[in-house]
């Protein structure tokens, strides 16, 4: 599974850092980094909340 | 390239000597729709000294909401909130630092669960002096609701708890000061731009009072310390407060704006069409009585999980938009759908003509929050015509806010309350004779104690 994050969309609200701390982190500036983006398995359900949370919807998931 | 792109068309019934500024007054809906019968996705009316171009459906909608601050500019956009936002405030500032206070704090994911809270509480201490039944103006109950919560979360409790009705009335009166008659003279001699200046000059003298008895009082401590007196702690080289009264104030007006009157009126306009829709205010009150069935406090996490209530919203916000029409100034030559859009133009998108595209939204005109179940999801099928928040990298930046904000409204009300409209459910409409839209009085409801929530 790989994070892909449309720059276009992204505002840095930071649900994602809410739901999965160890992959998304905001700046305080609002910028996001994915520190992992190709995530275990059994990280799964967190980064599929995050993606549905996600308020501008700027997340998604690609399967390998 | 240039020689092949046509002027948009102007659309009928342009008048001198504003061209079409006094229909934009009357009927700015109306003339929106007639843009795109006339003209298609790309029309054109005139604003006084001004051109609009007008854009409609998703291709030229997404060319709107893509462009980057630089070529669509919105500091020019709006010359009616100036006067109502103060010097050195918000669109006064250069596009690099709006975008950096976008990013305010107090929005984030991580401050909504007090939020949350905060908000059930302000909601509780409004209905607190309800008793069995009675009767409520819509605009006024929630324009002084929104007022608290919007203090409260975003520049503190503690200041919130200095205001009352007063700040509330004000601040309806700057609403009211934004006639389009701006485009030609911000300051023209009438009555709405009058009564504007009298309540930005009474909201200075309130927040004045308040920072009289901060500064004749002790200390804030760090758990009470709020905006405000971060502000008022702020010296410049010469040790003198570097921020007065009058920016102060300045800036919690522009803080409050794009949440306050968006919000209050469509939580009044979700009411209004609940209690016109019976089955589906049913169906919302079953929700949250399942969801909070052991008593729970309004959650965050609650919030979160509650579809009946945000399609009913999310319905609300496609048929009663709070913003009809955004607007910006092109910065450079623009092409859309093979016209040209030229430099010092107005470009606009209309939310209200977008949300209502037959093509997308089936019914457009009816009341269906059945319409964002899934598999239809018209909201996310449509991300370029369903905008009522806008959309792309210039989506309200405050949305979730609110939409977690009128949640936690209605968790509160329809558990404890009954509501029904107190005049024929058609009587109720919006007055558009501003640019910042508000609900149109009358606009009453009654309210009966639930026996058993």
């Amino acid at each position: 599974m790989k994070v892909v994050v449309d720059r276009d969309l992204c505002q840095g609200h930071g649900v994602c850092e809410s739901e999965a701390p160890e992959l998304f982190s905001v700046s305080k500036q609002g910028v996001l980094s994915i520190l992992d983006e190709a995530p275990p398995e059994d990280l799964r359900g967190q980064v599929e909340r995050a993606v549905r949370f996600c308020p501008t919807g700027a997340l998604r998931i690609e399967e390998d | 390239m240039t020689v092949t792109m046509a002027e948009p068309p102007l659309v009928s019934g342009c008048q001198e000597p504003h061209g079409h500024l006094e229909e934009l007054r009357r009927d700015p809906i109306g003339l929106m729709r007639r843009v795109r019968q006339e003209c298609g996705d790309v029309g054109r009316f005139r604003l006084a000294g001004k051109e609009v171009v007008l854009l409609t459906g998703a291709e030229a909608n997404e060319a709107f909401f893509r462009a980057p601050e630089e070529l669509l500019d919105q500091a020019e956009a709006y010359p009616f909130m100036k006067p109502i936002f103060g010097e050195g405030v918000v669109f006064d500032a250069p596009p690099e630092r709006r975008r950096e206070m976008l990013h305010n704090q107090a929005l984030r994911d991580k401050f909504m669960r007090g939020h949350a809270a905060t908000i059930a509480g302000e909601v509780q201490a409004m209905v607190a002096g309800w008793g069995s039944t009675g009767t409520i103006d819509l605009l006024d109950f929630f324009a002084e609701l929104t007022i608290y919560t919007s203090s409260a979360c975003l520049i503190g409790r503690k200041f919130r708890a200095e205001l009352d009705r007063r700040f509330a009335e004000l601040y309806h009166d700057l609403e009211r000061g934004t006639d389009a008659l701006a485009y030609v003279d911000p300051y023209a001699a009438i009555e709405s731009f009058a009564r504007r200046d009298v309540a930005r000059a009474g909201l200075v003298e309130l927040v004045q009072q308040i920072v009289d008895r901060r500064e004749a009082g002790p200390p804030p401590t760090d758990q009470d310390r709020d905006l405000l007196d971060v502000l008022m702690s702020v010296g410049d080289d010469s040790g003198a407060r570097r921020f007065s009264t009058d920016m102060v104030t300045g800036m919690f007006i522009s803080m409050m704006f794009a949440g306050h009157h968006t919000t209050s009126g469509t939580a009044a306009w979700t009411l209004i069409e609940l209690a016109r829709h019976q089955h589906v205010l049913a169906a919302v009150v079953a929700e949250l009585d399942q969801l909070y069935a052991q008593g729970e406090e309004v959650s965050y996490q609650a919030l979160r999980e509650m579809p009946m209530l945000e399609s009913a919203i999310k319905e609300a916000l496609r048929l009663h938009p709070p913003l009809i029409l955004v607007l910006r100034v092109a910065k450079e030559e623009m092409e859309v759908e093979g016209y040209r859009i030229a430099p010092g133009q107005l470009v606009g998108a209309s939310l209200s003509v977008s949300n209502r595209l037959p093509e997308d939204f089936p019914h457009p005109d009816d009341f269906v929050p059945e319409r964002y179940l899934e598999p239809r999801a018209e909201d996310r099928a449509n991300p370029w015509t369903w905008i009522p928040f806008g959309a792309g990298r210039h989506r309200c930046v405050g949305a979730p806010f609110a939409m977690m904000q009128l949640k936690a409204i209605f968790s509160v009300l329809l558990r404890g309350w009954e509501f029904e409209l107190t005049q024929p459910p058609d009587s109720y409409s919006n007055d558009h004779s501003k640019m910042v839209v508000q609900l149109a009085q009358p606009c009453g409801a009654r309210y009966h104690r639930r026996s058993s929530p």
